[in-house]
């Protein structure tokens, strides 16, 4: 018997492969037409990725920063609202937590200073996604709006204050930090060598985790939920629907900023005008094909850093922007494929009539 | 009206339709005369909007066969149902609010003009089908601006406007107040006059009698009768429909205990209207533990801000309302709950539930805060929780996790209900707290508001239905203008005098 959590679950599933299938038929198409053989072209992506330690390091990183720049648009999601601010959350973030390290004395014990970077990225990214919740919540302003606007005035904020009063001369970057620095997974795992994987990733996973549990386990995950489905029935059980939407997009916010902690402490050790690099669009992406479920958004972090990475791979063969459209026709595909699927699995669960 | 040699304008036969665990519809057989209205009748849960779905293509059935006018339709879609002039007026209306009413009528076949829209056609052609319908709506007006009756007027006109020959209502006259009730059933009566075919599913057996000529009744996914309306009672009917006999006389019982301290006191309370400056204008009222409350009235005089003042989501003018003796303006609507305020919301789809979230989830909506500790929601009590109200209100299917959209409508009232009456409360107001449920629960929810009583409770009812009012309470008061025109005792007041109140031709009498 196909039972109703059956159905729920495909229904989350489906899609994202739907969409994946429908991305590897147009692969193909482009490939051909480049006069190139998909399966090697295939090949040589996940070898360029998944084949080698450098690859997967390579992925692995990636895939923190778009987990946290998609959790910082699932969560807002679920309660209704779209937040496009990831890319500004996530700089104000990175740009915290160096100006946190950077007020450490220098070789703070890890365990220290690491709770308190990561805690600096979060209340960057936070105060950034706290405008546009407190202007929903107190004005009715529309949070897509107020987001867009502030990543253009956030971006040239840090980008002034890095270049008037703090970078070293002749760059556009901070000076390197001298405590907090996450360290490399080379460090344990010598054949990492050379990526930028690095120990990041596990607070970000631990977060995901974190914040698919409170959604479904906690009061507040529950009245978040609630205001998502219908805000009127939620104001009716007397759930603040207010202050759902400044929570909601605060910690939007305070996800896209603990991204931050990747490149800065994991990688670079200082800010650096630019760093999100559409990280923050993408999350957009990751978030939808994750069914802005955490552990879809790890899932689709994963296959979008793989593109990613993967076009470098097989720049050999075909341009690598080929990895663009296959991530615009993944997008594409989704958005189709959810009501579509919804559609099938409809008619596939009504047994066929007899014969007449 | 009935020919029985006529070739049926719709005939069912075998129908069967299972979704996931639930086998909606079960061998259901359907015959449908032309120029005949036609009531579909049967306990909450009994498949009677699912089959009309099927008949309207908007759902499929796995077995069967569907014949309008002799054809063979099986499995049509409901583009093809409206083509061959089958149309359904749903219960949850689905209108675009911000076109206006011709816009709405005409959408989908737009009368075009250089191809753009003809709007002077549109009104026309609307104002036109008005007048031969008698279904009386402004053409030109906004949809969002229309009373409730109003847009049921609209959806009417927009299946008509498509020239639908079988008209299908789901519940038509559940969110109607009586005389937009008595409007309807000219309209329909006309409609049938013009060769119409109406099948229409209703609770309330008075409408059925008065209005269909045969009834088909349903349990438990099948066609159990087959009635001929002048031949049958509601007895008859009730007992078919509820497969044992049902107490249907309208009895007054008497509360069991005395009247106790006043726990819910309202001093000269002035509201905000949605549309105009004040709804409510000055309204005192003491509600004592231990009564029931009634509050009569057209709706659109006030009931709707009263309710949403007395809750918390409308904020007060000036006023008082004070509960257990503590001034309660400023509280929160949580607040209010955890003080002792439940409240069963007139408009579930809207209002009462959530309408993805489990049957379990549902149950606590609210209260989550008591279940668990923490921040954190408690699982194991959720479901106890649920598993009991399950059980105590006979909601089906009784799968806690079973997501509420699933549920038919009455078994989602159901829902509302035992949720806020499983709280701790000292007072519920319940609005129209049985629309949309069938007899049988008519009786239990209307028992379980009489035992609350007797335990000391204060209810405050507000229900379009004079015949609830009168049945429930033991002090009525009438809502017109905003203000409270009378306030009297049960025993004093008959649907004439009320109804005489109700229209404002009453003369002010001093408040109980
Ligand atoms: N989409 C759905 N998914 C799962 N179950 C459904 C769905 N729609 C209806 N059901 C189930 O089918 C049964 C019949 O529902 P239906 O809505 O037809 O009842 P009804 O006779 O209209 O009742 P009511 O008088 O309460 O409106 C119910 O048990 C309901 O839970
Ligand atoms: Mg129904």
């Amino acid at each position: 018997m196909i039972s109703v959590r059956w159905l729920h679950w495909a229904d989350l599933v489906l899609p994202p492969l739907v969409a994946l299938a429908v991305a590897l038929v147009a692969g193909d198409l482009l490939i051909l037409s480049y006069g190139q053989a998909p399966g090697s072209v295939w090949r040589l992506l996940l070898e360029g990725t998944w084949g080698n330690s450098y690859g997967i390091g390579q992925v692995l990183y990636k895939a923190t920063t778009l987990t946290c720049t998609g959790l910082a648009v699932a969560l807002p999601m679920r309660a209704g609202l779209f937040n496009i601010g990831a890319e500004s959350q996530l700089a104000a973030g990175a740009f915290a937590t160096a100006l946190v390290a950077s007020l450490l004395p220098t070789a703070t014990p890890l365990l220290l200073a690491a709770p308190l970077c990561i805690a600096g990225a979060m209340v960057g990214g936070g105060l950034v996604g706290a405008v546009p919740g407190v202007l929903r919540a107190r004005y009715g302003a529309h949070e897509v709006i107020v987001t867009i606007m502030l990543n253009f005035v956030v971006l040239a904020l840090l980008n002034w204050l890095v270049s008037t009063y703090w970078h070293v001369p002749e760059t556009l970057h901070t000076p390197t930090i001298t405590s907090g620095q996450m360290p490399r997974l080379s460090q344990l795992f010598p054949q990492f060598h050379g990526s930028a994987a690095n120990w990041s990733w596990l607070p970000v996973a631990l977060t995901a985790g974190l914040v698919q549990w409170a959604l479904q386990r906690s009061q507040a995950g529950f009245a978040l939920r609630a205001v998502g489905f219908q805000p009127l029935a939620a104001e009716n059980a007397g759930i603040l629907v207010g202050r759902v939407w400044r929570q909601a997009l605060t910690w939007g916010g305070a996800l896209a900023g603990l991204g931050g902690i990747n490149f800065v402490l994991g990688y670079k050790g200082y800010y650096e005008d630019g760093l999100a690099g559409g990280a923050g669009f993408l999350g957009i992406a990751v978030a939808l094909v994750g069914r802005n479920h955490p552990l879809g958004v790890v899932a689709a972090a994963l296959l979008f850093a793989t593109l990613s990475q993967g076009g470098l791979a097989i720049h050999a063969l075909v341009p690598k922007q080929m990895v663009e459209v296959l991530q615009a026709v993944v997008i594409l595909a989704m958005a189709m494929a959810v009501p579509e699927v919804r559609r099938l699995l409809r008619t596939a669960l009504t047994p066929r009539r007899r014969a007449p | 009206m009935t020919d029985s040699s006529a070739t049926p304008a719709v005939r069912m036969t075998g129908i069967a339709k299972r979704f996931a665990a639930v086998q909606a519809v079960a061998q259901a057989d359907l015959s449908v005369q032309p120029g005949e209205i036609h009531a579909l009748c049967g306990e909450n849960g009994a498949g009677k909007s699912t089959l009309m779905k099927i008949l309207c293509g908007m759902n499929g059935c796995d077995d069967g066969r569907i014949e309008v006018h002799g054809q063979d339709v099986t499995g049509w879609s409901t583009a093809r149902a409206i083509a061959a002039g089958v149309g359904m007026v749903h219960q949850h209306f689905m209108l675009v609010p911000t076109l206006t009413v011709a816009e709405n009528v005409v959408l989908g076949r737009e009368p075009l003009r250089h191809g753009l829209l003809d709007l002077e056609k549109a009104v026309a052609d609307v104002e036109q089908l008005c007048k031969q319908t008698g279904l009386s709506v402004p053409a030109r007006a906004l949809v969002a601006e229309l009373s409730v009756g109003q847009a049921q007027r609209v959806e009417i006109l927009k299946v008509l406007h498509r020239g639908a020959r079988v008209l299908l209502l789901d519940e038509p006259t559940a969110v109607l107040s009586p005389p937009e009730v008595v409007e309807l059933w000219k309209v329909l009566r006309t409609l049938r006059g013009s060769g119409t075919t109406i099948l229409l599913v209703t609770h309330k057996l008075d409408e059925v009698m008065e209005l269909t000529d045969r009834i088909t009744v349903m349990r438990q996914g099948r066609t159990v009768a087959v009635l001929q309306t002048p031949e049958t009672t509601p007895e008859i009917l009730a007992e078919a429909m509820v497969g044992r006999e049902v107490d249907l006389r309208v009895q007054h019982a008497k509360r069991a205990g005395s009247r106790g301290d006043v726990v819910l006191q309202l001093r000269d309370l002035r509201v905000a209207g949605r549309r105009i400056a004040e709804a409510i204008r000055g309204i005192s009222l003491d509600v004592r533990a231990g009564e029931i409350l009634g509050i009569a009235g057209v709706e659109g005089n006030g009931q709707a801000e009263l309710l949403e003042a007395l809750t918390g989501l409308r904020p007060v003018l000036s006023g008082e309302i004070s509960l257990n003796g503590k001034n309660i303006n400023a509280l929160t609507p949580r607040a209010r709950g955890d003080a002792g305020l439940s409240h069963i919301p007139e408009d579930r789809h809207e209002r009462g539930l959530i309408l993805e979230f489990s049957v379990a989830d549902n149950l606590v909506l609210g209260q989550q805060h008591h279940f668990g500790s923490k921040g954190l929601l408690d699982r194991r009590a959720i479901d106890a929780h649920a598993q009991a109200a399950i059980a105590a209100w006979d909601i089906r299917p009784p799968d806690p996790q079973a997501p509420v959209r699933t549920l038919s409508g009455g078994n989602q009232q159901k829902v509302v209900i035992a949720r806020e009456m499983a709280r701790d409360f000292s007072v519920l107001i319940a609005a129209q707290p049985t629309r949309g449920v069938d007899v049988g629960a008519i009786e239990f929810i209307h028992d379980r508001l009489r035992q609350a009583r007797d335990a000391g409770k204060a209810v405050l009812l507000v229900s379009a239905e004079l015949r609830e009012i009168l049945t429930l309470s033991d002090r009525i008061a009438v809502l017109y203008g905003g203000q409270l025109v009378a306030v009297l005792p049960r025993d004093a007041c008959s649907e004439a005098i009320l109804g005489g109140y109700m229209t404002g031709l009453g003369s002010t009498t001093e408040a109980a």
